[in-house]
């Protein structure tokens, strides 16, 4: 399998009042063809900003790119010109975001915004993008496609709407989706309906998937990789299997501890992560996390930590103490069933 | 848990809403919001009310604080019809039922410092009259919530999202209510922010007897807090009974469609699971499917579901369930 996005050294950031805030700083990851990859975090963490800047959509002047590469299939996306990105965005990557109702047009008709992407970037004729159009609909699960067509947004429900978003998406079969919260508007019995739909789609297109969510659930069933995010930094990244089996940062098994879960002996307490996520403006030296870490030693103040590999695979995490954090002594706290 | 009667009671609750065609010609008619629901609430404890977006789980928490007049039906708050109460009589029954709700940022007065939002409910109820001890109450209150003294000068855009919630809870808690309604207290906040609250729900129940009704969407969540759980679908409770019965053994079909859609953060587990994936939506309010309002996304419905309404009928000792095949 080769790479397909390889994002390296990523800085974006941001201008306000109270001064620079690093979104994404200095961060590095990679898709490989077909793969489904998961950037995981809470609100801030500098997820969706990541997605917006391979799509090269980060809003200027307040934001901006400030330093490293976005290899697109071998090609830095930020050397090219804007002709060159608009045939990018769309025909090789395409996008699906959280609220479908605020990214879709709401005066233009289904038809029309299906139909647009295909003239412009696969110069199909009005009749085969139409032709087209039903063929995405039917795929997407829509039903009655050649009625739905001459609809309007508003006239579609959540889950059909996010399934437009889908069908817009695959229109002019890109090689990346980037899928930003796609479920999480949703109710829960569509949201497995949808994450379904994709996983579906992806595998039978060799479509690659970048899903980026705060769900730890919903990554555990489709990602093959994940990466976990944290005031703008990875912190750590290996398989599924490995973050949810073996995690190797405070902030990763915090994460997986603080949520109830349905598989497991009700707990008497839940263990949060106790503090507040850090101010992008007022970054201390030393480990973003460390204030709110219980693992915390003398150097995570002082120095902050890179992200190293734990053995031979790809597990890598940025913690001093990564070696020490006992999975068995953190599943055996206030766990009572009942 | 007090076994004697229940602090509240909800009888046959009705709520329908008339929307008429509007601008663009929509459809016209009645949004059977809450369609007939019954429970009780003990005091002391915590009812999980859960169901997707439109299910009326909301509007059954807006009409029993009389936020929305019901249609019909009855509201029994310490032995009161609190429907046939006065807009007098129902100010001093509000200090009793208080409620929090999702998005502590639009709940708050934005010109209103923290301070100033926990201190007027006291001075409207004529709580605490006096100035000073109005200020030394927000300190206590703020304390329990687990906020400094100082945060009582700070707006609530100075605030984080947990942060906010807390004085939601703040406000609600400084008129010593007994019950609480929360609708989805912590469905906007972080992961990390979600337990820290959830926690402080707990912690203030113990302290202070309180008996909440907790409404969200988050089974996983709701299965943590609640000691009994009631399943809404289309303005109807299909499911009630206590949290380790619907948990463990759910009979109504759609119940155990929710039970398995909660993706479960495990790839292992994840991968061996054997999922229900509803087809369809959630039919519109304005025109429920006759018969069982579930049977058209009903993956074992039979023939009877599509003519016959299901009654909730107690099926096992204190587990109730409205479907006949249960």
């Amino acid at each position: 399998m080769g790479t397909l996005l390889e994002v390296k050294n990523l800085q974006t950031q941001f201008v306000t009042r109270s001064g620079v805030v690093r979104a994404v700083d200095d961060v590095s990851w990679d898709v490989g063809e077909g793969e489904t990859v998961a950037l995981v975090g809470e609100s801030g963490c500098g997820k969706s900003v990541s997605a917006l800047s391979i799509m090269r959509l980060v809003a200027g002047p307040a934001g901006r790119i400030a330093g490293g590469q976005i290899l697109f299939k071998g090609r830095d996306l930020r050397q090219l010109s804007e002709e060159e990105m608009r045939h990018v965005r769309g025909r090789e990557i395409a996008m699906v975001f959280q609220e479908p109702m605020t990214s879709l047009n709401p005066v233009l008709t289904i038809a029309r915004q299906l139909t647009e992407g295909l003239e412009i970037h696969l110069k199909m004729s009005p009749a085969e993008a139409r032709r087209r159009s039903i063929e995405l609909l039917g795929m997407v699960g829509i039903p009655d496609p050649e009625r739905r067509l001459g609809q309007y947004p508003h006239q579609f429900s959540g889950g059909m709407r996010q399934r437009m978003m889908i069908a817009m998406a695959l229109a002019c079969n890109p090689s990346l989706i980037l899928a930003d919260e796609p479920t999480t508007a949703l109710d829960v019995t569509i949201q497995a309906q949808i994450l379904e739909l994709m996983k579906d789609l992806s595998r039978r297109f060799g479509v690659a998937m970048l899903i980026i969510t705060h769900n730890l659930g919903v990554v555990a069933r489709y990602a093959d990789r994940v990466n976990v995010m944290y005031a703008g930094r990875i912190i750590e990244r290996g398989t599924a299997r490995e973050i949810y089996a073996d995690p190797r940062h405070p902030y990763t098994l915090g994460l997986l501890r603080s949520v109830p879960r349905l598989d497991e002996p009700r707990r008497a307490r839940l263990d949060p992560i106790e503090g507040q996520p850090p101010d992008l403006t007022r970054l201390a030296t030393g480990c973003a996390f460390a204030p709110r870490c219980t693992f915390r030693v003398e150097r995570c103040v002082t120095e902050a930590p890179p992200l190293r590999p734990l053995g031979a695979g790809g597990h890598v995490s940025a913690c001093w103490e990564s070696a020490n954090l006992d999975r068995a002594l953190a599943r055996s706290v206030a766990r009572d069933a009942t | 848990m007090n076994d004697g009667a229940p602090l509240l009671e909800v009888r046959n609750l009705v709520k329908y809403f008339q929307v008429t065609g509007g601008l663009f010609g929509g459809r016209s008619g009645l949004v059977r919001a809450v369609d007939g629901v019954s429970f009780e609430l003990r005091r002391g404890e915590t009812l999980g009310l859960v169901g997707e977006s439109g299910c009326g789980k909301t509007t059954t928490g807006r009409c029993i604080l009389q936020l929305e007049r019901p249609t019909s039906g009855e509201v029994i708050f310490e032995g009161r019809d609190l429907t046939k109460l006065s807009d007098d009589e129902l100010r001093a029954v509000r200090r009793k039922v208080q409620v929090i709700f999702q998005d502590p940022y639009s709940s708050l007065n934005p010109r209103m410092t923290v301070g100033q939002i926990i201190a007027e409910p006291l001075a409207v109820h004529g709580i605490v009259t006096e100035r000073k001890s109005r200020a030394q109450r927000v300190r206590e209150i703020l304390s329990h919530v687990g906020l400094l003294p100082q945060h009582a000068y700070r707006y609530p855009h100075q605030l984080s999202g947990g942060q906010r919630q807390r004085v939601g809870i703040a406000r609600a808690l400084a008129v010593e209510p007994v019950l609480i309604i929360c609708d989805e207290p912590v469905s906007a906040l972080d992961v990390s922010i979600q337990a820290q609250i959830i926690n402080l729900l707990e912690d203030l129940q113990a302290q202070f007897g309180l008996t909440y009704l907790f409404v969200a969407h988050d089974l996983s969540v709701v299965r943590h807090i609640s000691d009994r759980v009631a399943v809404m679908y289309l303005g109807k409770i299909v499911e009630i009974t206590d949290r380790k019965s619907l948990y463990d053994a759910p009979l109504h079909p759609y119940t155990k469609a929710l039970l398995s859609a909660v993706p479960i953060p495990d790839p292992v587990l994840e991968a061996q699971r054997e999922r229900v994936v509803l087809g369809g939506e959630v039919p519109s309010a304005l025109s429920p499917p006759p018969g069982c309002v579930f049977h058209p996304r009903c993956p074992i419905a039979i023939d009877r579901c599509r003519r016959e309404v299901p009654e909730l009928r107690e099926i096992r000792s204190g587990h109730r369930a409205a479907c006949v095949l249960a």
